[in-house]
């Protein structure tokens, strides 16, 4: 497929693996990059990146899968909302299964008869909300600054139709801010960023000056071997020379100012608004609500749910996962009590989790190496 | 699930408000509202969740990849 199968080739993968063997070993210490895109994620483990960098190129997972870092308290909510008679709850698959509090999900209420499907688009929430106008047709909107301008747009299409019985429960979150707080994470330490490719796209590189002024690299990726390889053959060159620099290996799909059109209609119907996310607890300014102008289709308006306790099950350690300060491999359950049949937390479930990501493409190799963070993981059992 | 595939438009429809795109053997229809510059038929489209977010600019892609195998090509290790 065009635009797909030249970024496979094998000559370039390995022109650039020599390039990147030739830079490693200039670097003066191991280096961590994260990416922070579950396409990213589930790329380089699918194309076994890992194993084919040298050792002293660590490359870790950060909160790039929007299912995964949906706080406990929305799951919660959104179970408590799917059970409401005359009300179809519909969001993309992989929310459904995410466990609540209670061990239901989505998935086994919907099996219990709630009325709930899975779409495509925010746009097809409302033809249903058209096709349905005795019910009220709910659309649980999860994802980053790629998805949100769709659920916008289907907002102001819903608007403009004057359909007054499509609603929106609003779990949107901002890539910047993120990532702005992982840099400062001690424990984690990142040298370097691998952009997600699509949020940039909507977003522009210009979104990402923050990083470099800090001194750590920052490369907007795609996501073909030759675009991961390529990213990190760049990271590589700024931090050998010093000079960081906002770079875009994605040049087919992301430009400097990004998509403006899609930017304004997302500012349009949202607004910034400080929100909660598994693992890493609140962020300033780091998600997204409906602006007033739009707050009739805010489904919390028409319904007041009742306080729920919420608690994420306390063996799951998604949130360190999400945040980079361990890999899958270190949580206990990985692989015997929690597998994508049998997940314990969403970084299991969804398919762009690191966890059902790791256990999918499993690396023999890095597994049985020592890391610091299998160590730490070591440490922090015999403390316990 | 923020992946975008890019996708070769076939067609418009509903007054070129839609696009139908082929990515591979599949076809799919995509709503041009989001997209911030014209497109015309046989050009390539990133699309995500039912939109079409960015047209991807073929003489840059290209460019792009003969540039990378020079450097790749002209480096000695
Ligand atoms: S392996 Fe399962 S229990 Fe452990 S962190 Fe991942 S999702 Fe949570």
């Amino acid at each position: 497929m065009k635009y797909i199968d030249e970024y496979r080739s094998p000559e370039l993968v390995r022109g650039l693996l020599q390039k990147i063997n030739g830079r490693a070993a200039e670097l003066p210490k191991q280096i961590t990059v994260m990416e922070v895109c579950g396409s990213h994620t589930t790329a380089i483990s699918r194309f076994g990146i890992r194993r084919l960098l040298p050792d002293n190129i660590r490359l870790i997972s950060g909160p790039g899968c929007p299912v995964c870092v949906s706080a406990i308290e929305d799951i919660d909510q959104a179970l408590w909302l799917a059970a409401q008679p005359n009300l179809i709850f519909t969001s993309y698959g992989d929310l459904l299964r995410v466990p609540g509090s209670y061990g239901n999900s989505l998935e086994k209420i919907r099996a219990a008869g709630a009325q709930i499907k899975t779409v495509h688009s925010a746009l097809d929430a409302v033809a249903l909300a058209r096709a349905n106008p005795e019910h009220k047709v709910l659309f649980m909107g999860i994802g980053f600054e790629t998805t949100s301008p769709t659920v916008a747009a289907a907002v102001l299409q819903a608007n403009k139709l004057k359909i007054t019985n499509f609603f929106i429960y609003c779990c949107h979150k901002l890539m910047p801010p993120v990532m702005h707080t992982l840099l400062d994470e001690k424990e984690v330490a990142i040298d370097g960023f691998l952009c997600p490719g699509h949020v940039s796209t909507i977003i522009g590189a210009q979104a990402y000056d923050f990083i470099i002024k800090t001194n750590r690299a920052a490369v907007v990726t795609g996501f073909e071997p030759v675009d991961i390889l390529e990213g990190i053959s760049l990271i590589l060159e700024q931090l050998i020379s010093g000079v960081t620099e906002v770079k875009i290996q994605y040049q087919r799909g992301v430009n400097k100012e990004g998509n403006q059109k899609a930017r304004a209609v997302m500012n349009e119907v949202f607004k910034p608004a400080t929100v909660n996310w598994r693992g890493l607890g609140e962020i300033p300014e780091s998600g997204l609500v409906l602006n007033e102008k739009f707050a009739a289709f805010d489904i919390h308006r028409h319904f007041s749910i009742p306080d729920i306790t919420s608690q994420a099950n306390p063996a799951c350690r998604c949130g360190e996962v999400l945040s980079g300060r361990i890999e899958p491999h270190d949580c206990d359950l990985f692989g015997t009590a929690c597998t994508p049949t049998k997940p314990f937390g969403p970084c299991m479930v969804s398919n762009e989790g690191s966890c059902a990501v790791f256990f999918r493409y499993p690396n023999p190799a890095q597994e049985a190496k020592p890391g610091r963070y299998q160590h730490e993981n070591q440490c922090r059992k015999k403390h316990s | 699930m923020c992946i975008s595939f890019p996708g070769r438009i076939i067609a418009f429809k509903e007054d070129n408000c839609l696009a139908v795109i082929e990515i591979g053997s599949t076809k799919r229809e995509v709503s041009l509202d989001l997209l911030d510059e014209p497109v015309t038929l046989n050009d390539y489209l990133l699309c995500h969740a039912g939109f079409a977010i960015h047209k991807i600019d073929t003489e840059e892609a290209q460019k792009s990849l003969t540039l990378l195998q020079e450097i790749i090509d002209n480096e000695i290790y």
